[in-house]
């Protein structure tokens, strides 16, 4: 049942990862966009599917309060800033999407707010995994650190380089859906993300060996796990190769897979934990009765079918977005 | 832990919660009306009923938004500023709210797409389903969440092991008898709140000369809807004064400003109660045993006053008692509207009335009044708990959480939402103005299920603006 529950929760946040990556990533990507017609068809990219991304991220919430209530309330009270600046950002960008098209005038302001929400949301969440790989001060079941704990300057390289990744996917997106003037752009940023990416995680990796971190132990105990940065590299060459052939659809599907890849590493990296090395999977589980309450209906019938209603939406809405659009 | 902290955490917590009810009451009531007009239109094939739907339907879209929106703060709250509660009570509410966003989310999220483009793609019986679906979501929503607040109000079905509590018989928690009559209590009120918008809107269309026909479907049903509703609100009303009494009666000793204990017990109607003196001033009273006849179906029962409660357990009682009023106070003139209505109707004078009509206009506040105050009175007549009788307040508080933390998450949640929220009403009032007019709407170009406010662009509000369409 715990397992169950671990893995339920693996899913949704990879999911929330995945989709709702690229859509940040088109967001901050928005704001250095050229022109209006520009922005509108990179936002018709998302528009249709960013509400959708974004629900796994309360799916998320909840998964983590009803099966792990001692994470979640250590978590939740560890990044109050962070999180209350996500939710900030997430909620300033979501009603762009339908405020900017009502005045012409006030057009400019929404416009700042998808693009500043994007990155203010990708930022922090990059910023609270780095903190949470460094550790946060736990005692007992309490956080104990300040209100501003979390803060250090791997964390904050871990913000940057989460931005630079889900734009790095959000770009891949859009190669995929749209065509003219915003797929080349697109096209053109995508080397340089990858080289930046790279830089970053290798500036990561050196600060990590700096600091000692505890997790480099854990990947000397465990060999098999550089399978995971092994395919990542794999798939990071073929998307070099589909960028270089102008292939418009596998770029995404290969970032989409380098994002799989990191994922795996980190979530097994850290096994069995979950708040680094305090709490672990077992003692952060709520009780079997909650468990099992939740598991007989929200469990086995309702989350697979919000997965395949996922997977629908998606599909429905599928190919390149019509060019000249007037709705976006 | 600092006690402004505490105090942030406690206004924060209402601010956000309270503005965020203000989208589902008005949402859960609009998605079972829209149900019922479907249904009638697919019966009767009026097209006035279809015109009336599409135009709600737009509107029921950024209402819609809006509550999703500021419901998704509510998830990462608890964590956030209350720590310790949802460390304890995880194991209970965690799974409550998690029900709510799988049955509901699953529900809202498949059909609500079809609802709102899906008209051409699908038959007029699974059109009518679908939208019967979106507000069975909305209740259902509406049920977990008092499932989670019955339980804080009233927690049964637990035992505490290791500093938790743990659920230990779930058809206690989920079939709890206060569950059972707080429930509908609420959802009458959203079912109120959805007649008394419609009814004034339609008295609004008339009151201008505009959109005769259907302002006629709108005025008519609100009003005939809330005059029987406004009757089972008082029973219910009544039910949940009885759980009050039964299980919290500090929190009835404050609503009644009863201070000390009385048998059989007078009843006070209005008062200035003098906290610091503990007695009631310039108190207009109906003497023993209304009281008693009032709060607990007796000419005879002893009521508790706040002296038989420890002082440290004392709610406090201006704001339960003068919540508690005005609720009522609406709760009557909304009666009265409704009733002199509805008597107008049936003598076939109503649209003629034109004060009648400008009362009802006037009247949409009222059920959101209603709403707003009724929780402050169970919200802050549960205190000093959160968990009543078993975890304080104080002590649900995230320990780590610093005064001038609190400060910055009230302010930037305080102007996040004024402005966020201003921008959705003033859009909200011009659809309204502008009225149902129009075309019926086309499936638009591309169906975009998920993304309820795309809705509202497909037509141009502005330009058709008070065009009359007649019968």
């Amino acid at each position: 049942m715990v397992w169950f529950w671990a893995a339920l929760l693996a899913i949704s946040i990879l999911l929330y990862v995945l989709l709702d990556g690229f859509d940040l990533g088109v967001g901050m990507l928005f704001g250095v966009a050229r022109d209006e017609p520009q922005r509108r068809a990179m936002m018709s990219a998302v528009a249709p599917i960013w509400d959708g991304n974004e629900t796994w991220l309360v799916v998320s919430g909840v998964i983590l309060w009803g099966a792990f209530p001692l994470v979640y309330s250590i978590v939740m009270s560890a990044f109050y800033l962070p999180v209350l600046l996500m939710l900030a950002g997430l909620i300033l960008r979501g009603v762009a999407f339908e405020y900017r098209n009502q005045q012409q005038r006030t057009r400019p302001i929404w416009t700042a707010a998808f693009a500043g929400g994007s990155f203010v949301a990708a930022f922090m969440q990059g910023l609270m995994v780095g903190a949470l790989v460094e550790g946060l001060p736990v005692a007992g079941d309490r956080y104990t650190g300040g209100p501003f704990g979390w803060l250090s300057p791997f964390a904050v390289l871990c913000g940057v380089g989460l931005c630079i990744a889900y734009v790095l996917n959000g770009a891949c997106w859009l190669v995929r859906k749209t065509d003219g003037e915003v797929r080349e752009e697109a096209y053109r940023r995508i080397p340089y993300l990858s080289l930046v990416l790279l830089v970053f995680l290798v500036i990561l990796f050196v600060f990590s060996l700096a600091e000692h971190l505890r997790v480099m132990h854990h990947w000397l105990d465990r060999p098999y796990l550089f399978v995971f940065p092994v395919v990542g590299v794999l798939a990071a060459i073929v998307l070099a190769s589909s960028v270089r052939r102008r292939q418009d659809g596998p770029p995404f599907i290969m970032g989409t897979l380098i994002f799989l890849m990191a994922f795996c590493t980190f979530a097994l990296s850290f096994w069995p934990y979950m708040i680094p090395f305090t709490v672990t999977i077992k003692q952060a589980a709520a009780p079997h009765s909650s468990l099992a309450f939740l598991f007989w209906f929200a469990g086995i019938i309702v989350f697979p079918l919000m997965l395949i209603y996922t997977a629908i939406n998606l599909s429905v809405f599928k190919g390149k977005v019509p060019s000249g659009d007037e709705g976006y | 832990m600092s006690e402004p902290a505490l105090l942030l955490s406690r206004l924060q917590f209402a601010f956000t919660i309270s503005f965020h009810i203000i989208f589902p009451s008005f949402t859960i009531g609009l998605a079972a009306w829209l149900t019922v007009l479907e249904a009638l239109h697919v019966r009767t094939g009026r097209p006035a009923y279809r015109q009336v739907f599409e135009f709600w339907l737009k509107i029921f879209g950024i209402a819609f938004g809006l509550g999703v929106v500021s419901g998704v703060v509510m998830a990462f709250e608890f964590g956030t500023n209350w720590s310790e509660l949802s460390r304890e009570s995880g194991p209970i509410q965690g799974p409550l709210l998690a029900y709510e966003t799988f049955t509901a989310f699953a529900l809202e999220a498949s059909f609500f797409g079809i609802l709102l483009f899906g008209r051409s793609r699908v038959g007029p019986r699974f059109y009518l389903f679908s939208t019967g679906m979106v507000a069975l979501a909305t209740t259902l929503s509406a049920f977990w969440i008092m499932a989670n607040n019955t339980w804080m109000q009233v927690p049964v079905g637990y035992v505490v092991q290791n500093g938790q509590f743990v659920p230990e018989n779930w058809a206690k928690i989920t079939f709890s008898p206060v569950l059972w009559v707080r429930f509908p209590h609420m959802l009458l009120a959203a079912y109120l709140t959805g007649a008394f918008c419609v009814a004034a809107t339609g008295a609004w269309y008339l009151l201008r000369g505009v959109f005769a026909a259907e302002a006629r479907i709108m005025l008519r049903m609100g009003l005939a809807l809330a005059a029987v509703l406004l009757l089972f609100q008082l029973l219910f009303g009544h039910l949940n004064g009885e759980y009050i009494v039964h299980h919290q009666p500090s929190k009835m000793a404050a609503i009644e400003a009863r201070w000390h204990d009385q048998k059989p017990a007078s009843e006070v109607l209005l008062a200035w109660p003098d906290v610091a003196h503990e007695k009631n001033r310039f108190a207009i009273s109906l003497p023993a045993p209304f009281g008693s006849l009032i709060d607990s179906d007796s000419l005879s029962a002893a009521e508790v006053g706040l002296d038989s409660v420890p002082p440290q357990n004392r709610p406090p009682v201006l704001i339960p008692f003068f919540s508690f009023r005005i609720m009522v106070g609406c709760w009557l003139i909304m009666l009265l509207i409704a009733w002199g209505g509805t008597y107008l109707m049936r003598k076939g004078r109503l649209e003629q009335n034109r004060p009648l009509l400008w009362v009802t206009f006037l009247s949409f506040p009222l059920p959101f009044i209603a709403i707003l105050t009724g929780w402050f009175t169970a919200e802050v007549g549960r205190q000093p708990w959160a968990v009543f009788g078993v975890l304080r307040t104080a002590d649900a508080l995230t320990p780590s959480l610093t005064t001038a933390t609190a400060t910055v998450s009230l302010v930037v949640f305080c102007a996040l939402y004024l402005f966020i929220f201003s921008f959705g009403v003033f859009y909200i009032h011009r659809l309204l103005r502008t009225g149902p007019v129009g075309p019926l709407t086309q499936p638009p170009k591309a169906a975009v299920p998920n993304r309820p406010m795309s809705v509202v662009h497909e037509r141009d509000t502005a330009e058709v603006l008070d065009a009359p369409t007649g019968e």
